[in-house]
């Protein structure tokens, strides 16, 4: 054990937590006010997050961290070594293996089953402040289920671009009530948000939580003549050959060579194990991951 | 026939200071009545106790809604008279930027109202838009500029197009000449009129500008320090003024 | 269709001393459909004092003006409103309007405010401005900037558009020549014909000698000036 208290906030501040969770799941898509910690970490490195992930975590999880679908970044690897000290927790790579995941902008390939907890991190959890900067006012408006300028988005959007250029934190409403921004998730992934998992999102600096409790209906917002489209790139994963996962573009010289991946590195590295191969890809090796 | 707007005994006090007081009178379907008064005379503070802006302490403001007739719509639940808000009442304020939203393009300033009301195809939203803000004499091809990038002239007419385009039975107007140069208020004016004509709009307009009253209002409404002092046919009230502070204010314009 | 009786008025002028100056004191009249009455006395006698009240532009001290079945006196500004729309029409010596708007639109409004289709309104005026003589080409600029004989052509298209059962003429060939000063009293003729009730004041007495029916010295009702 380390000398933390167990996942590193006090008690009477996870039961606080958990009480706006529980109001959450029951108002789903709700974003409820919660009285935000200071944590050893700097606002937008997935402060909301880990406050969530602390009060839900317990001895017997295992604990996986994903930022832009790898588990491998700064921000992932600092959070997962954040709790393995602070919560002596069994850490995982492998989505299927893990009891909770804190995710920053995107939803596992993989399909979650009941037992897991899906945790995102949250700049901004808002959908309507770009258009209404007042707070009394968006409170207003989510109270008396006034969306019509949710619309005005996504009409000036059309107007400007010819579609939906909107291609993350697309917005979406939680059960035919409110409006919620489902985090900066590719929209590719908004379909997913419709899950046997539980969903918790949490915003540290703007001290909010909110919540879609599993097999919830969650629309995402369009027009009659302008649908909603879940986008990826059109492209297969150049090392895995998968057709059906969200990629990464990655430029791979000076002279406009480039690559595309699976932007889930765990969904990437297990379909390579199983033995599939990319259009770039060498058959997997344990250490030449 | 009944009243589309019935204003009874209106009050508003600002702690021992009179906002406005005793307020009476019935507005029919069609009709345009003009308010006016010095500055602090209560006029605006009586707009806004009409609009559901504020308030009153006392009084009741009933209008003719569509499904069940007269309603007090002060004492309505917040919801109800926000949905007034944006489909049977408009309010076309003084300062352009107060009813326009500054960062959304004209098209999408005009299609608020009807996404509002629940308007979920963009092909008619935009059809829509672009038949009003031709209404308003603002061309098409300048449906997707920002309202930063208009005159103020064209401002408050897109203001008015975003008001309209619902089809609003009551619009309640704050000086909206105000600030404009004349030959702009002049176009404005025309344009006021013939809508109001077009769409059978009763309105209610609040200005100091005895001009605009006299184009636009049938009826007229004096007020100071909160009272209202005299009401009566716009041209009578204008031509044969009959307290002391109308005649003082109808003698004190400049003749041009 | 119009009668006045025993009206009185008076104006109260607080900010100089709150002085009272009364302008009538019973007058009584009538005038029957297809009749045509002159106000006629001397300058500030109060023909257009009365032409005002009666047009409700005035208020009534005491005293009935009916036209038709509504007392102008006692009316509501919406009564008045109504009975300006359909019943009295007022030719003024002096047109307002709304600045911008074509001569066209303006001899059409009381159409359009009666609820006559647009292109059979136009129509109407186009019909009226050509029996005037006002040239095509200003039908479609704002009669602001017309000279003052075009102005009262305007005003006088604009008064007969809309066939009221009561009319108001005040001056309303000052500054015509000969040729409109005729198609105008024709006109006066006409509305006598389909049976329109006319009070009005001619300083041209010619005019007045063949268009009107009798005549209504109004300095017998003016206090201090009736002998």
């Amino acid at each position: 054990m380390s000398d933390y208290n167990f996942a590193y906030l006090d008690e009477q501040t996870k039961r606080m937590i958990r009480r706006a969770i529980l109001k959450g799941l029951a108002i789903p898509g709700y974003q409820v006010p919660f009285a935000s910690r200071e944590m050893p970490m700097p606002y937008g490195w997935g402060t909301g997050g880990v406050q969530v992930s602390a009060a839900v975590l317990t001895p017997e999880d295992t604990f996986k961290v994903i930022d832009q679908g790898a588990d491998d970044t700064t921000n992932a690897v600092s959070i997962r070594r954040f709790f393995q000290k602070t919560a002596g927790i069994a850490v995982t790579e492998a989505t299927s293996q893990a009891s909770v995941i804190q995710t920053r902008h995107r939803i596992p390939e993989e399909e979650l089953s009941a037992d897991q907890i899906l945790v995102y991190q949250v700049p901004i959890p808002e959908p309507l402040r770009f258009l209404e900067p007042s707070e009394v006012e968006t409170r207003k408006m989510h109270a008396l289920e006034e969306y019509g300028l949710m619309h005005v988005k996504l009409y000036e959007d059309i107007s400007q671009h010819g579609d939906i250029a909107t291609a993350y934190a697309y917005p979406v409403k939680v059960e035919g009530r409110y409006v919620m921004d489902p985090s900066p998730i590719p929209k590719f992934d908004n379909p997913k948000l419709e899950m046997a998992g539980i969903q918790l999102f949490g915003a540290g600096r703007e001290q909010r939580i909110y919540a879609i409790p599993p097999y919830t209906q969650v629309v995402s917002l369009d027009f009659d003549d302008y649908p909603f489209h879940p986008s990826k790139a059109d492209h297969a994963c150049d090392l895995c050959g998968a057709t059906d996962s969200y990629l990464d573009e990655l430029i791979v010289d000076d002279a406009g060579g480039r690559m595309f991946m699976c932007s889930d590195t765990d969904y990437c590295t297990t379909r390579r194990k199983q033995g599939h191969i990319g259009a770039q890809g060498v058959p997997y090796h344990e250490d030449a991951a | 026939m009944t009243p589309l707007l019935q204003v009874e005994n209106i009050a508003k006090f600002y702690g021992a200071r009179i906002g406005c007081t005793d307020v009476s009178f019935d507005l029919y379907p069609g009709e345009v009545m003009g308010i006016v008064g010095e500055s602090g005379s209560g006029k605006s503070t009586l707009l806004n106790c009409l609009a559901g802006h504020l308030t009153p302490d006392r009084g009741a403001v009933r209008f003719d809604t569509r499904t069940e007739g007269l309603r007090d719509t002060i004492t309505m639940s917040e919801p109800e008279r926000r949905m007034l808000g944006r489909t049977d009442w408009a309010f076309v304020h003084q300062h352009a930027r107060d009813g326009l939203r500054m960062n959304v393009s004209a098209g999408g300033n005009v299609g608020e109202r009807l996404m509002a009301v629940n308007a979920r195809h963009y092909g008619d939203i935009r059809t829509k838009a672009i038949d009003w803000l031709g209404r308003v004499e603002i061309t098409e091809d300048r449906i997707d500029d920002r309202p930063t990038a208009f005159s103020g002239g064209m401002q408050q007419r897109l203001q008015i197009a975003r008001n309209l385009v619902t089809g609003p039975r009551l619009v309640f107007m704050d000086e909206p000449t105000g600030g404009l140069d004349v030959s702009v208020q002049a176009r404005l004016l025309d344009l006021l009129r013939g809508l109001v004509r077009e769409m059978n709009l009763s309105a209610i307009i609040v200005t100091h500008d005895l001009a605009v009253v006299r184009l636009l209002a049938d009826r007229l409404m004096v007020m100071k320090d909160g009272h209202v002092i005299e009401t009566g046919l716009t041209d009578q009230v204008l031509d044969d003024p009959q307290h002391a502070y109308t005649q003082l204010l109808v003698s004190s314009v400049l003749q041009v | 269709m119009i009668s006045i009786e025993n009206v009185s008025k008076s104006f109260v002028l607080h900010n100089q001393g709150a002085v009272e100056i009364p302008v009538m004191a019973g007058a009584s009249l009538t005038v029957a459909e297809g009749e045509c009455v002159a106000l006629i006395g001397a300058s500030g006698a109060g023909k257009s004092t009365l032409m005002r009240m009666i047009y409700g532009n005035y208020l009534t001290a005491s005293g009935r003006i009916m036209i038709g079945d509504v007392d102008i006196a006692t009316a509501t500004p919406r009564e008045i409103i109504q009975v300006r729309r359909r019943t009295l029409g007022y030719v003024s010596q002096f047109l307002r309007v709304v600045p911008r708007v074509s001569t066209l639109d303006v001899v059409a409004e009381p159409l359009l405010a009666t609820g006559t289709e647009r292109d059979a309104a136009l129509h109407q005026a186009e019909t009226l401005l050509t029996r005037l003589n006002i040239p095509e080409r200003l039908w479609t600029l704002s009669p602001t900037t017309f000279s003052g004989g075009e102005q009262q052509r305007v005003n006088i298209a604009r008064g007969f558009a809309f066939p009221y059962p009561a009319l108001l003429l005040d001056e309303p060939t000052a500054s015509l020549d000969p040729t409109n000063r005729s198609t105008v009293l024709a006109m006066i003729g006409e509305a006598k014909a389909r049976g329109a009730a006319i009070i009005g004041i001619f300083h041209d007495h010619a005019a007045r000698d063949e268009i009107c029916d009798h005549q209504f010295d109004v300095t017998q009702f003016t206090p201090g000036l009736a002998a």
